[in-house]
C-alpha cells in the first residue's frame, strides 16, 4: 500500500513538472485569460493561437493581458490594447470594416449572382419545357 | 455574337480569379501591415546600454528624423543586417538609435564589440515591453520617425539594400534629409 502511495506521488510530481507554464493564484483569471487568448493570434507563429503557443512573445503577451486584467481593464479594453499595436491581423475573427467588406460579404455577393444567373437559366428552360409539354399534348 | 461570347465569362471569371491568387503566391504572410504607420511613436523612456545611471527618452528626438532599430544579441537575422547597418552609420546621414529588444546587457555590448556599433545610442528593453507598445514580434523591426514624432515605415525583417534604395532612401529625401 505504501509503495502505491509513493508511485503515485512520484508520478503526480513528475506530471506536474511536466506542464509549460505555472498557474497563477487566481483560477477565475487564469480561465478568463485561456478564453481570451482562443480568439487571439500569436504572431510569431501565426496559425496558432495565444493560447497556444509557447513563442517568448505569446508568454509576454499573456503576462501582460493577467497584469491588464488585474488592473480591472474589460476584454474589450485589452483586445483593443491589442489591436493597436498589431493590427487586426491579432485577431481570428476579423472585424466587419471597409477592409473585409469583401470578405464578408462577398461570398453572399457570389451566392446572389448565382442565384440570379440560376434562375434565368431555370426560367428560360422551364419555358422550353411548357412549349415541349404542350407539344406532346397536341 | 453575343451568344457566342457568352461562353467566354466563365473563363474570364477563372483568369481573374487565378490572377489574384497567383499574385497571393508572391505576398509575405510574415509582413502585418503595422496599424502604427501614420501615428505618433509610443513615447518611452529607458536604460542606455553602457551609460549607467542614464536614460534614454523618446520625447527628446522630437524635430529630429531617425531610424529605430530592434535587435537583439540571440537574434541571427540581426547579425546578416549588420554589416548594412554599419555601411549606413558611416555615411552619418541618419540618427540611428537600436533598441536591444530583451537581450542582456553583457551580450549585447559583446556584439557591439564584435561586430562593430552602427548605433547613435543603444536602448535596453530586457522585458520587452517596449517592444510591445511598438508592435514588434520578430526582431530585426526597423522604423523610421519624423520630426513630428509620427511612424513613417516599418520594415520587418532585416534591411537588405533594396529596401534602403527603394523605400527608406525616398523617404528620407521626402522628410528633408
Amino acid at each position: 500500500m505504501h509503495k502505491l502511495l509513493i508511485l503515485v506521488f512520484l508520478f503526480s510530481s513528475t506530471l506536474l513538472a511536466g506542464t509549460a507554464s505555472p498557474m497563477a493564484e487566481d483560477p477565475a483569471l487564469e480561465a478568463r485569460l485561456k478564453a481570451m487568448s482562443h480568439e487571439l493570434r500569436c504572431l510569431v507563429c501565426q496559425n496558432s493561437t495565444l493560447a497556444d503557443s509557447d513563442a517568448p512573445l505569446a508568454e509576454d503577451l499573456r503576462k501582460e493581458i493577467r497584469g491588464q486584467m488585474r488592473a480591472g481593464k474589460t476584454d474589450e479594453q485589452i483586445v483593443d490594447y491589442l489591436v493597436t499595436r498589431y493590427g487586426d491581423f491579432v485577431r481570428f475573427r476579423p472585424p466587419v470594416n471597409s477592409n473585409t467588406a469583401l470578405l464578408w460579404f462577398g461570398p453572399f455577393l457570389i451566392l446572389l449572382i448565382g442565384g440570379f444567373v440560376m434562375f434565368r437559366a431555370l426560367k428560360k428552360h422551364a419555358g422550353d419545357d411548357t412549349i415541349e409539354g404542350e407539344d406532346a399534348l397536341n | 455574337m453575343n451568344r457566342k461570347l457568352k461562353f467566354l465569362i466563365p473563363l474570364v471569371l477563372f483568369l481573374v480569379a487565378a490572377g489574384f491568387l497567383f499574385k497571393g503566391l508572391f505576398l509575405n504572410p510574415r509582413e502585418v501591415p503595422s496599424p502604427l504607420i501614420g501615428k505618433p511613436a509610443p513615447a518611452f523612456t529607458a536604460p542606455i546600454l553602457g551609460e549607467t545611471g542614464k536614460t534614454f527618452n523618446s520625447a527628446d528626438m522630437k524635430g529630429q528624423v531617425w531610424l529605430l532599430n530592434v535587435w537583439a544579441s540571440w537574434c541571427a537575422a540581426c547579425r546578416d543586417e549588420h554589416p548594412l547597418l554599419m555601411e549606413m552609420a558611416q555615411t552619418k546621414r541618419i540618427v540611428m538609435h537600436g533598441l536591444a529588444y530583451k537581450d542582456v546587457d553583457a551580450d549585447a555590448q559583446q556584439v557591439l564589440i564584435a561586430m562593430g556599433n552602427p548605433y547613435n545610442k543603444v536602448i535596453t528593453d530586457a522585458d520587452g515591453k517596449i517592444g510591445i507598445d511598438y508592435g514588434v514580434y520578430g526582431v530585426p523591426e526597423t522604423y523610421l520617425i519624423d520630426k513630428a514624432g509620427v511612424i513613417r515605415y516599418k520594415h520587418i525583417g532585416p534591411l537588405t539594400p533594396d529596401i534602403l534604395l527603394t523605400k527608406i532612401v525616398p523617404l528620407l529625401k521626402e522628410l528633408g534629409l
